[in-house]
């Protein structure tokens, strides 16, 4: 290789110089023009009139121990995480017997766990079926228990994080086949189921989840027969069922229009019924698709959950309050408020970034495939 | 339903309710009727939807613009607002601010003075408004007859550059006509400026326009967590649309400005407005919460009405049909809206 132009004799310039480094971000950033630097001004003014008092109201002159006297010694100049210390267990498991929260806690850690595992795609097998059966079943033995040498705990007494938890689970699992189902009708060439899921998918997501829940706890009691008498938890996770059905259905409806026709098509030239072209070729693909949304919307769920407390139901957010209904420490309910909010905030934002990160994985997985490879 | 003798049938709506509203713009007693009670519970809908959507769609827009500024304080503070409010339960959040409303602000028998008179406390907020008199009645009318001027001028304008080819000034003219036509109308009606304040009494203030603690709280609740969601929706509108289109703006001389309202908006507005309709749609149903807070919306008055008549089934389908209607009459405004702003395709 020694035609005319052959990089032979070139030799190593240095690097050009960084086009980083903070002044100059700084200057890009914070100083870009005079608005900018006015508007640089006032945020670290308000910063600095902020933060540090922030910081000694929360941590540096705060009371940790559950103390009343300490607390109220304060007049709210500082945090009374007593507060929190006191009334954990009341906020995080409701009314349940206090010797035997640890069955709540360890159900809820199996969630949790289940969750973590579940979160990979490469755990996305076959056998996450089975598992997440046992753990529903393994969750609803603890919590109930009467069985293996527990004692037997009412429905009526479960509350707090767990039921939060329960809640978002069975809604979730629970409206996937209903929404699936509801999609597919909605896109059906039958004009009667057609109009059936169409008008109710339009029809709950015309009213809000607390008609839907009123209905359950007022109408279902009344038009169902006794053998079908559910509890009120039972009537409150249907509701969420029903309702969150009609959401993920318009999710699917999106995951099979993004579908080209020409794969149900090529099933149908194959010989394949509707049914087993739907069931091996058109949904296994529509359903990746609309796994971020999915994500989503179970985030949606566990948010709308707190809604439960409207219809004296005790989950995390109706144990706060049951928390707050004692007199003594109810004036400190911004420090009880923070307290929930966190735990709402860390898994919510978790979710959203894993929802976020999945997107792109997935968008790489679907990108490969489209390509041909 | 007959055998466990329950009665059924809407007969109910004709007989008086004898519960009381405390607010709302309908004035409503013990011995009015169930039919007004859910006429008075839709006005308080509407009033606390109106005015979240109104100041949701400026909080939303301010802080949307905000997560696209050249500033990064801005950025972040924008960042972290919208990231927070939008992963907060609603339900929590309206407690949160109910709370606040009526434990950290002063006792009503010590206000806090704002300027202009008005006054706010555990009692809620009292501002002065103008006294009732005829001659609003002409600014009012004066101000119709300035809007339809000035929309008649713009029609002309139209008409004019598409016929013409020359384009008449519009933006000041049109200004001046819908402000001088309020302005015109209240000098002809006498210039009234008498303005109702409230009072401080030895129970607390009264008189003026008194907004309860638990309106407060909702329409604070849902103006934040929807402003949150517009903010995003306004953030991926401006975003979408493509940078080259700015810079062939700017290859055609236009001045900023004039990319931005001729160029940049339209294109975002087409992808913004729908999505906020459906945002707004959602702030309505979710301003049913008000349940939670005490607030007499619709949703309330009828759980009053359940718990007091058992006649659950006909209560909850008035609800659902108020919903439908609302989603019906907005859904029609959009698709107007659609038809007029959809890209002419060839």
């Amino acid at each position: 290789m020694t035609g005319p132009g052959a990089p032979t004799d070139l030799a190593a310039r240095p690097r050009p110089p960084r086009a980083g480094g903070a002044w100059r971000w700084a200057r890009r950033n914070l100083l870009g023009s005079p608005a900018s630097v006015l508007a640089t001004v006032v945020a670290l003014a308000a910063a600095a009139a902020v933060l540090p008092r922030a910081l000694r109201w929360l941590v540096l002159d705060a009371v940790w121990r559950a103390d009343y006297q300490a607390c109220r010694a304060l007049e709210h100049r500082a945090a009374c995480w007593g507060m929190i210390a006191e009334k954990h267990r009341l906020i995080l498991f409701g009314r349940y017997p206090h010797e035997s929260q640890w069955r709540p806690a360890l159900a809820t850690a199996l969630v949790v766990a289940a969750l973590l595992v579940t979160a990979h795609p490469r755990a996305w097998r076959r056998w996450l079926l089975p598992l997440w059966c046992g753990v529903l079943a393994a969750f609803l033995l603890l919590m109930r228990g009467g069985l293996l040498g527990l004692a037997p705990v009412e429905p009526g007494s479960w509350g707090g994080l767990p039921l939060t938890v329960l809640l978002t689970l069975v809604g979730m699992t629970a409206s996937i086949p209903l929404g699936v189902a509801l999609a597919l009708g909605r896109r059906s060439s039958l004009p009667t189921v057609r109009v059936v899921a169409t008008s109710y998918i339009e029809l709950t997501r015309g009213v809000p989840l607390i008609t839907v829940l009123f209905v359950a706890s007022f109408v279902f009691p009344l038009v169902l027969p006794s053998w079908m008498a559910l509890d009120a938890l039972g009537r409150t996770a249907l509701a969420i069922t029903l309702f969150q059905a009609a959401y993920l259905a318009e999710v699917v409806r999106g995951g099979l229009q993004a579908l080209p026709r020409g794969q149900a098509e090529a099933a149908a030239s194959l010989g394949l019924s509707w049914w087993s072209a739907q069931r091996r070729v058109v949904l296994p693909q529509a359903l990746v698709l609309v796994i971020p949304a999915f994500v989503n919307s179970l985030l949606s769920t566990f948010m709308d959950t707190s809604l439960v407390t409207v219809v004296s139901m005790y989950d995390l957010t109706g144990a706060l309050r049951l928390a707050l209904g004692d007199p003594q420490w109810r004036a400190f309910f911004v420090e009880a408020y923070l307290f929930v909010g966190a735990i709402y905030l860390v898994s919510c934002l978790a979710l959203s970034r894993y929802s976020h990160w999945l997107e792109g994985r997935l968008g790489r997985w679907t990108r490969r495939e489209a390509s041909g490879a | 339903m007959a055998a466990r003798q329950i009665r059924s049938g809407f007969d109910f709506l004709r007989q008086p309710a004898g519960f009381d509203i405390g607010e709302g713009p309908v004035p409503y007693g013990p011995r009015d009727s169930y039919l007004w009670a859910f006429a008075a519970g839709l006005a308080n809908t509407l009033r606390v939807s109106a005015l979240g959507v109104v100041l949701a769609t400026l909080l939303g827009t301010v802080v949307g613009v905000g997560r696209l500024s050249r500033n990064a304080l801005v950025r972040w503070g924008c960042t972290a607002y919208v990231e927070v409010l939008r992963n907060l339960p609603l339900v929590l959040l309206l407690f949160g601010c109910y709370l606040a409303a009526t434990e950290l602000l002063p006792e009503a028998t010590e206000p806090v003075t704002l300027p202009g008179g008005g006054y706010l406390s555990k009692g809620g907020l009292q501002l002065p408004h103008p006294t009732w008199s005829p001659g609003w009645g002409a600014a009012l009318a004066g101000l119709s007859l300035g809007l339809a001027a000035a929309w008649g001028l713009s029609r002309w304008a139209r008409a004019r550059r598409a016929g013409t080819g020359h384009a008449p000034a519009v933006r000041w003219p049109g200004l001046a006509l819908a402000l001088l036509g309020p302005l015109l109308g209240w000098l002809a009606g006498g210039a009234p400026t008498a303005l109702t304040r409230p009072e401080m009494g030895p129970f607390g203030v009264s008189g003026g326009l008194s907004l309860t603690p638990e309106f407060l709280a909702l329409l604070g609740g849902l103006t934040l967590s929807a402003g949150a969601a517009i903010a995003e929706i306004v953030r991926s509108g401006l975003l979408a649309v493509s940078h080259g289109q700015l810079e062939a703006a700017q290859a055609l001389g236009l001045s900023r400005r004039q990319a931005t309202r001729l160029v940049l908006l339209p294109q975002a507005l087409r992808l913004i407005v729908p999505p906020l309709t459906s945002q707004f749609l959602n702030l309505t149903k979710n301003s049913s919460l008000a349940v939670a807070i005490g607030y007499p919306d619709v949703v309330s008055i009828a759980n009053t009405a359940i718990n007091q008549n058992g006649q659950a089934l006909e209560c909850i389908l008035v609800i659902m049909a108020v919903y439908l209607c609302i989603n019906l009459v907005t859904a029609a405004g959009m698709n107007l809206y659609d038809r007029r702003t959809a890209l002419v395709e060839r």
